[in-house]
């Protein structure tokens, strides 16, 4: 048998395919880095000249790549009412069925399993399908047969309005409520739950007096990413109830609307002169950006927090 | 490699240290080890010798683990720790600023308190280490592992499924290949972190038979919350409260008459 | 007062269980119906109600009342708002026109042709005027010809493209911030490169569109400048993030004391996470590739406006393409409601639905195999 090894360990060596490999990941994690850091960079140096008051707060005439004019105030509302409609839908949906995946189902029975399985699946259906399906089962199908209901002559829910949007976000972000909410009342600790039941509350009134007020920032960070995931998104809204150009804001739930990031789309590809138009362009991302980032970084605080809390409870 | 005949050891019996056995080849001066601001570690200063096995007890918490996680520089891998003291083991500093931690660890083995075999064949997890040492002979490594299986008392339970996942052993064997695994690179030092606390009896007994064996070629530091095993298998024991070293000396003399009081209320169980 | 048990004690806390059971049945209410309704409006295609020919049947503008105001719309091109708003003599006049149009209808051996069947989506065509079978999706014209191979290659180009880029950058940086970096700098990195999924795709796409594409070709000289190319790296921004998350999930999946004994065994760093942690994790790398490739054949919006939309077939890739997604959100609302354009485009909705849910479904049961494997071994 060998002799035991009595390496000399005094000085450190140098491993050149560590070093190398090391060096290579790190290097992947810095381009990544690099790459938020240069859209980001580009978008607020070249669209912070031309933010202001103005160009928040003015309704744009009709030809609104005059780059003197023109504004994105209809289209912050419009972006605004379609999430928080959304929202009104999404969220009870979605706090409820995580509800019932952690307090209730049973881990192994088939359905619960279905249900995952359903969750995965919205989340990675592409958001254009949503699109279609917001056409074929919200306008066409559920609007139209709305109209036939009440007897309107011409088509007043059976056309691309902001409840339809809405209602196709919803289901889109269903599954961002759901993974938040879920991690979240997961990370309430068994014992409250026993403890509360051991006192003589009901299971309802543990999850509605105990679970949830512990589990809220959790639910609100769920509500915050869905929203924030939202709001940037276009494919959905293109054939279920954005408007190139609306003269006036929308009154109804049954108007159509006009969006930041279907403004961004337009003004990319549809100027007559992108030269003229790429400050306004550039504006027009920068309150896109500002309002879909600032959400992410409250969401990511409460839940960078919310994991410390959990850590320190473990 | 001849056939390991196990000694039947009964579990009182306290075994004597012959004197001048062991010159000491693990000195540790003054060591303090602070996470973040608390002082789990405060001023232990001990010797080692080799080829004997030492053992470090006490009650939970009271830094047994931590000091033996100093030996190995295993402590690198969690934040805020700071070190105060030294460490030399062969007379040279494991702390110094150019030491190489890789080189370290493989003269410093380690077997966990939890088995944990790589999600590999029980032939890849012991040929592990001879990989990273750079050895690359087919037959070379065959018989090594054949060695260290050997010597580990697991060659007869599992030289017919070399090549099956370690995962399927059960916990004794698992324990019993990491062993392998650890004395197959032929560390200087094996350091164990409770290594039979996971194990039924019949497990344990054959873990420590395994250790009183290994003894004649390695130095061993085990951690034990067991005074059974503690007794049955040190040549030295050191008594460890709340951060401090209380007592060191021979096993014989920890456990039938000890200088100080705390250790005789612990290994007569009046606490921890 | 006895011990009653069961739900009869609370009448309202069944009510309430079995509501917050039907409300998470919502989940698979929305799939199905997602399946269900874009088929749908694809079904007349299958069931063969729809002509793509040229040359329709004409209706005599006498029986202008006796079919059913739907089929009229269809037969007429309109939308519905265009149709209800128009009086009923424009629409006669509307129906003259056709009958004269059928009149001198193109002299051509296509105009008969039903488009929309399998062999003409599918498989390549000698349409007069060209000289050999060619696959074509051209939907505007005369003949419209709705051969989906060029916007399906499209697709996989792109999509590939993408994949080449994102997923060494991704696994790279997974296995970085999962076994190299230091807790603290981890710390640090996780959120940033979570903030990227935070970047809207049209912010992307404009990006794309406007910086990228520029910068692109001056530094590969290629002619086209939006092309397969620019969309694809743009399309990896997008699943970075993806690819990035499940795999240091799967990563960080590993227990720790693998790791450990690795190190302890003098392994460096570098070694463990390459020898020990990445092999065990991998059904998890392989499911964050597949996730990522369902995300990236499904994008929209970056793909729309960076990649030229050219459908044409080409296998290089600083040529323009043309996605299945893409066409959807170009000509979907220039198709008339109804009509075979329009149906075509669900029909390729349906297609792509259809590879996104398998995908998924792939990815989630290795991820999930994966995960009861580290943790069943505990």
């Amino acid at each position: 048998m060998n002799p035991v090894n009595t390496i000399d360990f005094r000085t450190k060596k140098f491993r050149a395919g560590s070093f190398f490999f090391t060096g290579l990941t790190g290097l992947a994690t810095v381009l990544i880095l690099a790459i938020l850091a240069t859209i980001l960079t580009d978008v607020v140096y070249n669209g912070w000249g031309t933010l202001s008051w103005h160009f928040v707060s003015t309704i744009p005439k009709k030809d609104f790549f005059d780059s003197k004019t023109t504004g994105v105030l209809p289209m912050i509302i419009g972006t605004a009412s379609r999430v928080f409609v959304m929202t009104l839908f999404v969220l009870p949906i979605g706090v409820i069925t995580a509800i019932y995946l952690t307090e209730y189902a049973p881990n192994t029975s088939i359905i619960t399993r279905i249900i995952r399985a359903a969750v995965n699946n919205l989340a990675g259906v592409p958001s254009i399908v949503f699109g279609l399906f917001g056409l074929g089962f919200f306008v066409n199908f559920v609007g139209k047969n709305l109209d036939v209901l009440f007897h309107h002559p011409t088509a007043v829910w059976g056309q691309p309005a902001i409840i339809w949007a809405s209602l196709t976000l919803a289901v889109m972000t269903m599954p961002v409520v759901i993974v938040a909410t879920e991690e979240a009342l997961k990370a309430v600790p068994q014992g409250l739950r026993e403890a509360s039941l051991a006192l003589g509350g009901t299971k309802l009134q543990t999850i509605i007096k105990i679970v949830l007020p512990q589990a809220l920032p959790g639910i609100l960070t769920g509500g915050i990413l869905a929203v924030s995931r939202a709001a940037g998104e276009v494919a959905p809204i293109l054939f279920t109830g954005v408007a190139y150009y609306m003269a006036s804001l929308p009154q109804h739930l049954t108007d159509q609307f006009m969006d930041l990031g279907y403004h961004v789309f337009v003004l990319s590809t549809q100027s007559p002169n992108i030269q003229q138009t790429e400050p306004i362009l550039y504006a027009t991302v920068l309150v896109l950006l500002i309002l879909t980032f600032a959400l992410n970084l409250v969401a990511i605080f409460i839940r960078s927090n919310m994991r410390r809390k959990m850590r320190s409870l473990h | 490699m001849a056939e390991i005949t196990l000694p039947k050891i009964s579990p009182t019996e306290l075994r004597p240290l012959a004197a001048g056995a062991g010159a000491p080849l693990i000195q540790i001066s003054d060591l303090s080890l602070y996470y973040g601001t608390s002082k789990a570690l405060k001023n232990i200063s001990l010797s080692l010798g080799e080829k004997v096995v030492t053992a470090f007890i006490g009650p939970s918490g009271c830094g047994k683990s931590t000091l033996l996680r100093c030996l190995n520089r295993m402590n690198d891998l969690i934040d805020n720790v700071r070190i105060e003291g030294s460490v030399t083991i062969g007379g040279h500093d494991i702390n110094g600023d150019n030491v190489d931690v890789i080189e370290l660890r493989k003269r410093v083995g380690m077997v966990f308190q939890k088995s944990n075999p790589f999600p590999k064949s029980i032939y890849e997890n012991v040929a592990y280490g001879l990989r990273l040492h750079g050895v690359k002979d087919k037959s070379e490594m065959d018989g090594v592992v054949e060695q260290s299986l050997r010597g580990a008392a697991l060659w007869d339970e599992v030289k017919d499924r070399l090549h099956s996942s370690a995962l399927g052993l059960s916990g004794g064997q698992q324990q019993r290949l990491c062993i392998a695994r650890a004395i197959a690179i032929r560390p200087e030092i094996i350091l164990m972190d409770e290594p039979a606390s996971a194990l039924d009896p019949i497990a344990t007994t054959r873990i420590e038979e395994l250790i009183l064996e290994l003894k004649k070629e390695f130095t061993i530091v085990i951690v034990t919350h067991n005074m059974q095993q503690a007794a049955r298998i040190s040549d030295y024991t050191a008594f460890f409260y709340i951060g401090e070293l209380i007592e060191f000396d021979t096993t014989t003399k920890i456990f039938t008459n000890p200088a100080k009081r705390q250790t005789e209320d612990y290994v007569t169980g009046r606490f921890g | 007062m006895g011990i009653r048990r069961g739900h009869r004690a609370h009448p309202g806390e069944w009510l309430a269980e079995k509501f917050i059971f039907l409300v998470s049945l919502t989940a698979i209410l929305m799939v199905f119906l997602i399946f269900a309704f874009v088929t749908r409006e694809a079904l007349p295609l299958i069931t063969g109600e729809v002509s793509s020919a040229a040359v329709q049947p004409v209706i005599p503008v006498a029986d202008m009342d006796k079919i059913p105001a739907e089929k009229l719309r269809i037969y007429l091109e309109l939308t519905p708002s265009q149709f209800a708003t128009m009086d009923h003599d424009t629409k006669k006049l509307l129906m003259e026109t056709k009958v004269e149009g059928a009149q001198d209808a193109p002299d051509n051996k296509d105009a008969k042709i039903n488009t929309i069947e399998w062999r003409y989506l599918l498989f390549p065509y000698q349409w007069s005027g060209y000289d050999k079978p060619v696959y074509i999706w051209q939907p505007v014209s005369e003949i419209k010809k709705y051969n989906i191979i060029p916007i399906v290659i499209g697709s996989i180009k792109t999509t590939l493209i993408a994949l080449f880029f994102a997923v060494p950058l991704a696994l790279g940086a997974a296995i970085y911030v999962s076994q190299l970096a230091s807790p603290k700098l981890k710390e640090y990195i996780k959120p940033a490169i979570e903030m990227l999924s935070g970047i809207p795709s049209v912010v992307a796409g404009f990006f794309a569109l406007i910086f990228m594409a520029t910068v692109l070709q001056k530094v590969f000289g290629y002619e086209s400048r939006l092309n397969a190319f620019v969309a694809g790296i743009a399309l990896g921004f997008a699943i970075i993030p993806v690819v990035f998350s499940i795999a240091e999930d799967a990563l960080t999946s590993v227990p720790r004391n693998f790791t450990q004994a690795a190190l302890a065994l003098g392994a460096s760093r570098w070694q463990a996470a390459w020898q020990v942690v990445l092999p065990a994790a991998l059904p998890g790398v392989f499911a964050a590739i597949v996730l990522g490739f369902g995300r990236a054949i499904g994008e929209t919006m970056i793909v729309l406006m960076a990649s030229g939309n050219a459908s044409i077939m080409s296998g290089n890739i600083f040529d323009s393409a043309r996605t299945i997604t893409a066409t959807i959100a170009a000509e979907l609302a220039e198709a008339v409601f109804g009509g075979d354009h329009y149906r075509i485009l669900f029909l390729i909705g349906a297609l792509l639905f259809l590879v996104t849910f398998l995908t998924n479904m792939a990815g989630e049961l290795v991820m999930h195999r994966l995960k009861g494997k580290l943790e069943g071994k505990k």
